[in-house]
């Protein structure tokens, strides 16, 4: 094999060799591949708790799932909450995928776990039960001594331990059996995309020769919502909610809430070629950086997304404005952050326009967003896989909904219908509520 | 392939005994504990009623430029810690920036200025969520979810859940200090300030960033977390007339649990060439880190790993990476909260590294002067090892009597001769983290 397992800095080259996803459009990768080419929306009326009278009643809830068959013994796993339920499904396809299922000569210690994991899910009527035993009206405050009298009655251990956000690590560590460095971030919408951009760094510093990488989420519960509706940030829309996501649309008004995971295996090259294993798509850049403007908006020319953006695109040893020799642009496709929201969709245009110039405007940019929902700290696992297949196809997943052209959002943004392309390199962008903001580059492994 | 030596150069720790290094030495050098009954909340109907609180003279409205000061309403407690430390940190570390000198061009151009602070599971604060629920009950007096999405959820702040994503804590931070470089929130219990540090180690041995705001910072000294603490077995039985001080023991089987303390701050973080170049006071050298996972029987690690093998693991990975031998290691700061399955992991992993040579390593215990500080215990721990170092002392040991072959008994603080101080701790999850700092 004469494939350099270094790149031309020396750095180890790391791939992808698995992949795996649990989504509102169903539970294996193809198969959701297949109806986001198809532009199907997997939003629908929330049902996980009664939203009814709130101002978003609709989502994209993860369907007819359980662990059951994906998972080797499902009791170790009885008391997951919903995060480590769907982080189990798509890491052990992943897994799988990657052929490590059966491979007998894994150094389990040399497996790591990097996880932009959100929190799990508040036992909601439990906790609202005992905050309203210890309410004291006169004094508009909750005594503690009743407060835990009840909290102690109707909180359960397990479902309280299981809500910290790197219970995913244990449950993954505990199916794999991983005793490598694992972590978990949690940087809001970003996460996800972060924490594969640190696996891959862990993996080049040597600190790892394989993670398991990848977020998972859900925000669909009554705090949830109710904190996103306050900040006026997911769609408020009548009617049908399969056209409430209009990712840069003249009409958009807010994200919908989806949930899921998305978890890749990245091993280094050495690693894998030495076990046969078939890189799926080579991790070749990562970027991030902080806006350092405002919690509550994001900088108004996109700074800090151009920053994460140019970072990742030098590590992959790209230039932006160089055109390739065929007279293809330097990328190929940008996963967009795309939620929907008036803010973020006009500064991330602003932001790719920065990076990119005038070649901007023929790299397609398109957001899955608009069918499968804002998977929060999963959305960016999801959209980098979501890369590796446009890559593994030719095809461009569509942003659906887009009937209005809004005059200040002029790129392409490949329109309800999937397009077929040359795909060679993309870049999948992810940036945090608070400002921080995420870049990979993932490309065709040659 | 040489690696970018990565240095402390500002230290700011927040604990029960304040805002700082110096309050906590000379707390931890002549003995004292700031555990007590908490105030903050009425604890009697918990396990304990005591933990470590910070100081009533701790106000972030003190340590936020006056034109941030709005932006205190909507800091959680542990944003309020990692707010705080982080300005003590920079002006301790002599660094300029938009937060302690908005006229001037800052030391580290933002760009090269990375944030890495580890945190918790941060619990809503129940007076404010209770007062907006309380609008929305139905005639049976429990919640009503139909008054709720219609009108009840308008009492809520509209930036109500910014208090408690918690990346926040770096948000806030980055935007104080005018940090645009690489920012992270690592969430791993009390592994989170350990992992914190290790990610702007390789941030900046990668070209990054030059320098980090790093650390971790929790308080679990509120109802919900506090409960989350006592039903994961942490806590002491410790009534509020008991004596608070004398309570926790760590390594010694004894001991009855552990008190929760709330704290955990910012250090300074950078390339050493950097800090050469501004001709930068450097406390000490963070030399390497470590990391692992253990295998837990329960899945989730309520009941730790007998063996202690994985967090053996992220201590030999931590010396390898600092390129050591055990022998090295002059002393120990282990989590050692005083819970003794917890304190027996440590003891096991540390058994496993050091073998024969430990009963000769002292350890350090903070706990019994502190509490447990779980997200933020990383950064303490850190902060004082760097004080160890430079003082060429150990502090004081209080409480525990009978440690097996740790050197964890109580004892009086002396001077000692300390080149390596290693960092460790297990965490509720499973993930480990160690860290070793040598002496500048």
């Amino acid at each position: 094999m004469s494939t350099s397992t270094n790149n031309k800095h020396g750095q180890k080259r790391v791939v992808v060799t698995g992949m795996g996803w649990i989504t509102p459009l169903g539970h294996e990768i193809d198969a959701v591949w297949k109806r986001l080419l198809n532009s199907e929306s997997g939003m629908g009326p929330t049902t996980r708790f009664d939203a009814r009278t709130f101002p978003t009643n609709f989502c994209a809830e993860v369907r007819n799932y359980t662990i059951d068959r994906f998972v080797k013994d499902a009791r170790v796993h009885a008391s997951a909450g919903l995060n480590s339920q769907f982080a189990l499904g798509a890491a052990c396809q992943a897994w799988k995928q990657a052929g490590l299922d059966g491979f007998a000569g894994l150094n389990r210690k040399r497996v790591g776990l990097y996880l932009g994991a959100g929190e799990g899910v508040l036992d909601f009527d439990n906790y609202a039960a005992a905050n309203l035993a210890g309410w004291n009206a006169e004094q508009r405050k909750v005594d503690g001594v009743p407060w835990a009298d009840t909290a102690h009655k109707v909180l359960e251990k397990m479902c309280e331990v299981e809500q910290e956000p790197n219970m995913p690590l244990a449950h993954l560590a505990r199916e794999f059996g991983i005793r490598g460095p694992a972590l978990n971030c949690l940087t809001a919408c970003a996460a996800s995309t972060q924490a594969i951009g640190e696996a891959f760094s862990l993996i080049q510093r040597g600190d790892a020769d394989v993670m398991i990488s990848g977020g998972t989420h859900t925000m669909i519960h009554v705090l949830g919502v109710t904190g996103f509706n306050r900040l006026t940030a997911l769609s408020t829309s009548k009617g049908d909610p399969t056209k409430a996501s209009r990712p840069f649309d003249a009409t958009r008004d807010g994200f919908v809430m989806g949930e899921g995971s998305g978890m890749i295996v990245i091993e280094s090259l050495e690693h894998a070629l030495a076990r046969g294993a078939t890189p799926l798509a080579e991790v070749a850049g990562y970027g991030s950086s902080a806006d350092a403007f405002r919690i509550t908006d994001i900088h108004p020319e996109g700074r800090g997304g151009a920053a994460s953006m140019h970072m990742a695109l030098a590590q992959a040893g790209i230039d932006p404005h160089a055109r390739r020799t065929d007279g293809r642009a330097a990328i190929d496709y940008i996963s967009a952050h795309g939620t929907g929201t008036k803010e973020n969709d006009s500064i991330e245009t602003k932001g790719v326009k920065r990076v990119f110039g005038e070649h901007a405007k023929d790299i397609p940019m398109s957001s899955i967003k608009s069918m499968m929902g804002h998977l929060i700290a999963a959305a960016g696992a999801v959209e980098f896989i979501t890369c590796v297949m446009a890559i593994r196809d030719g095809m461009l997943p569509p942003t659906i909904n887009y009937g209005t052209p809004d005059p200040a959002l002029d790129l392409d943004y490949v329109p309800n219908k999937a397009r077929a392309s040359k795909v060679d390199i993309c870049l999948s962008n992810s940036f945090g509520f608070g400002g921080q903001n995420d870049t990979l580059v993932v490309k065709r492994f040659a | 392939m040489s690696r970018r030596r990565v240095v402390i150069t500002g230290l700011g720790p927040v604990s029960a005994h304040g805002l700082g290094i110096e309050p906590l030495w000379s707390a931890l050098c002549e003995g004292r504990s700031a555990l007590a009954p908490l105030r903050s909340f009425d604890a009697r109907g918990f396990a304990a009623a005591s933990g470590g609180e910070l100081p009533e003279s701790y106000d972030v409205k003190d340590l936020v430029p006056k034109s941030y000061r709005k932006a205190t309403k909507v800091m959680a407690r542990d944003i309020e810690i990692a707010v705080g430390g982080a300005l003590h940190a920079v002006t301790d570390a002599g660094l300029r920036t938009r937060g302690n000198d908005p006229d001037n061009p800052p030391t580290i151009p933002a760009d090269r200025f990375g944030c890495h602070i580890g945190a918790g599971l941060i619990a809503a604060d129940l007076d404010e969520l209770t007062a907006a629920l309380a609008t929305s009950k139905d005639a049976a007096g429990k919640f009503d979810p139909g008054h709720w999405g219609q009108q009840g959820m308008q009492e809520l702040t509209p930036l109500w859940l910014l208090k408690y994503l918690p990346n926040m804590l770096a948000c806030h931070v980055t935007i104080i200090h005018d940090c645009q470089g690489p920012s992270n929130t690592i969430t791993c219990n009390e592994a989170s300030s350990g992992l914190s540090l290790a990610e702007s180690q390789r941030v900046i041995e990668r070209g990054a960033a030059d320098a980090c705001l790093s650390g971790g910072a929790d308080s679990k000294l509120n109802p919900m977390a506090y409960l989350r603490q006592e039903l994961a077995g942490r806590l002491a039985q410790c009534a509020a007339d008991e004596d608070a001080t004398r309570k926790v023991k760590p390594f010694d089987p004894t001991s009855p649990g552990a008190l929760v303390g709330e704290g955990g701050g910012i250090l300074v973080l950078e390339a050493e060439e950097t800090a050469k170049s501004r001709g930068a006071r450097i406390h000490a050298v963070l030399a390497g880190t470590g990391a692992s996972q253990s295998w837990c029987d329960d899945t989730v690690g309520l009941v730790p790993d007998a063996t202690g093998e994985s967090l053996a693991d992220a201590i030999e990975a931590a010396l390898r990476d600092a390129g050591i031998a055990p022998d090295a290691i002059d002393a120990i700061i282990p989590y050692g909260c005083g819970v003794p399955a917890l304190d027996a992991l440590e003891a096991k992993a540390l058994e496993r590294v050091f073998g024969a040579g430990l009963p000769a390593k002292p350890i350090v215990t903070l706990a019994p002067s502190i509490g447990a500080t779980v997200a933020g215990f990383g950064t303490i721990a850190v902060a004082v090892a760097v004080k160890c170092l430079s003082e060429q002392r150990l502090p004081a040991r209080l409480n525990s009597a009978s440690t097996g072959n740790l050197c964890a008994a109580a004892a009086p603080s002396e001077a000692r001769a300390l080149r390596q101080i290693l960092v460790c701790t297990p965490s509720l999850g499973g993930q480990n983290s160690a860290v070793v700092i040598s002496r500048a």
